[in-house]
């Protein structure tokens, strides 16, 4: 499958064929992590910017060693230091970081569809790298390499993503990767944060925590959006541990084998005990590594020009 | 599209019986010779002459795997190209690479894997061998070892079907493109 988006915007537009194309050029690229000389010439001239309207530390210095470690240069861009402060327009911003000559933005941005509409008017790629509770596609894509890592295969198996679905950008790009994908998916969460709506994604929507999880292979857990919820959806931050968070007790209640996946930031003792955290069934960290392989794959693809793969024989 | 018999499975067969032996004949510390496919029609020759060197040699050669994508100098020009895995699992500091392709025609791809090859250490020499040499180097690159040349025009071009373990089909052939 040769990859021809010049954008990654989302995982619903893109086919389960594109995903595996990332998911494969990933592997080349997690290698390259492992060697003594951890830096490719790949994007060498090129200059990558981080458009972080929202608050970000995780994906933002995942972006930024996976463009450093394909030689480019990256601009960090924060919505608090910036002109945005000042009135500028989200449009007037990116056409000058345009005119300063990016080939890649990678936006992060509190509202739904802003990379879809820089898109329109920018020369340069744009990579969504989270917008409102929209999409967040470079999530997905490591968390299929993830799961696909450990369990080798994607169809067939039962994942169920346990938290707050409804303002989780991380759970709707999940739910169509591993839907397109043929994984089985449950959403679990408060029923004020699972509209049943979701079942017409083709998802098994359930409030009983211990139904989700028995017949799990991987439990994904999601952290409770605070900063995005306009209203309390829930009593209290205590009555959702005891209903949902995964405890010891919960946990035995599992297939042995299910993995632990969470996106972070984890709140520890809310949505996950900390012992959970850190057991061998975790894979938290190791998403994270994951994440800069896949981040590395996606600026290697979007970055390919318009010419027929093989321009000559080799 | 006309295509025209450049070499049949046995004549492929006898090419690279005599690149090993040359390859054998040039390097007289055969421990120190380790082999490198460049993905992926090299790595298929890499496996092959490894086995008959081995018979030669009466020891296992190295043989690893290298991918020149992240390398290229055309990645702006061309549709981002699949990137296949690079498996070098031996350490190449001091060593003798024989580096393999199986088509020679503009050196493009040999230049991105000898810097490839960099950042896994820094070899003795590095040598070249090819199975085809059709010409039109854009780049002073030279093969030491080189099963057939064929002299091409640019609207030509090498097909190369062959397999790890020689088999009745193996064909190297020249098609004319409209």
């Amino acid at each position: 499958m040769i990859w021809k988006r010049k954008h990654l915007l989302d995982i619903e537009s893109l086919s389960a064929d594109e995903i595996k194309t990332v998911i494969d050029t990933a592997h080349a690229f997690k290698a390259v992590g492992s060697r003594a000389i951890k830096k490719v010439p790949a994007l060498r001239g090129k200059t990558v910017v981080n458009l972080f309207i929202e608050p970000s530390t995780r994906t933002r210095i995942s972006f930024e060693l996976a463009a450093q470690r394909l030689s480019a240069d990256i601009v960090n861009f924060t919505a608090e230091a910036s002109s945005l402060k000042k009135g500028e327009t989200l449009k007037d911003t990116a056409r000058n970081l345009e005119a300063l000559n990016a080939d890649i933005i990678i936006i992060r941005h509190s509202a739904t569809g802003a990379p879809h509409f820089l898109a329109r008017f920018l020369n340069a790629s744009v990579i969504n790298a989270g917008d409102g509770a929209h999409e967040h596609p470079t999530q997905a894509l490591l968390d299929i390499f993830t799961i696909l890592e450990k369990k080798g295969r994607i169809a067939g198996l039962n994942v169920t993503i346990l938290g707050d679905i409804l303002y989780s950008r991380v759970a709707r790009s999940n739910i169509w990767a591993l839907l397109k994908l043929g994984a089985r998916v449950t959403l679990c969460g408060p029923a004020t944060l699972v509209p049943r709506v979701f079942e017409q994604m083709g998802c098994r929507v359930t409030y009983n925590v211990e139904e989700a999880i028995a017949d799990a292979d991987i439990i994904n857990l999601l952290r409770i959006q605070h900063e995005r919820q306009r209203a309390t959806m829930f009593p209290s931050l205590n009555e959702y541990t005891s209903l949902f968070g995964l405890n010891r007790k919960r946990l035995a209640l599992t297939k042995p084998d299910a993995l632990i996946m969470h996106p972070g930031p984890i709140n520890r003792g809310v949505e996950i005990d900390s012992e959970i955290a850190d057991c061998g069934r975790s894979v938290i960290l190791e998403q994270v590594t994951n994440g800069l392989a896949v981040r590395m794959a996606v600026l290697f693809l979007v970055n390919g020009g318009k010419g027929p793969q093989e321009l000559a024989a080799p | 599209m006309p295509s025209t018999l450049i070499l049949n499975a046995a004549a492929i067969h006898r090419a690279l019986t005599r690149i090993a032996h040359e390859i054998a004949e040039r390097n007289e510390v055969s421990a120190d010779v380790v082999l490198v496919g460049i993905q992926r029609g090299g790595v298929t020759l890499a496996n092959r002459l490894a086995k008959v060197l081995g018979e030669i040699w009466r020891h296992a050669v190295p043989v690893g795997s290298l991918d020149v994508s992240m390398h290229r100098d055309d990645l702006d020009s061309r549709f981002s190209p699949t990137v296949h895995p690079t498996v070098i699992p031996f350490d190449i500091n001091r060593k003798t690479v024989v580096l393999l392709d199986d088509v020679l025609y503009s050196g493009r791809t040999v230049r991105a894997a000898m810097d490839a090859l960099n950042d896994f250490g820094r070899p003795q020499r590095i040598q070249l061998a090819v199975l085809v040499d059709r010409g039109h180097r854009e780049l002073p690159i030279k093969a030491d070892f080189v099963g057939k040349n064929v002299p091409t025009a640019t609207n030509e071009n090498i097909l190369v079907q062959f397999t790890e373990d020689g088999a009745p089909q193996d064909v190297v052939q020249l098609e004319r493109s409209a």
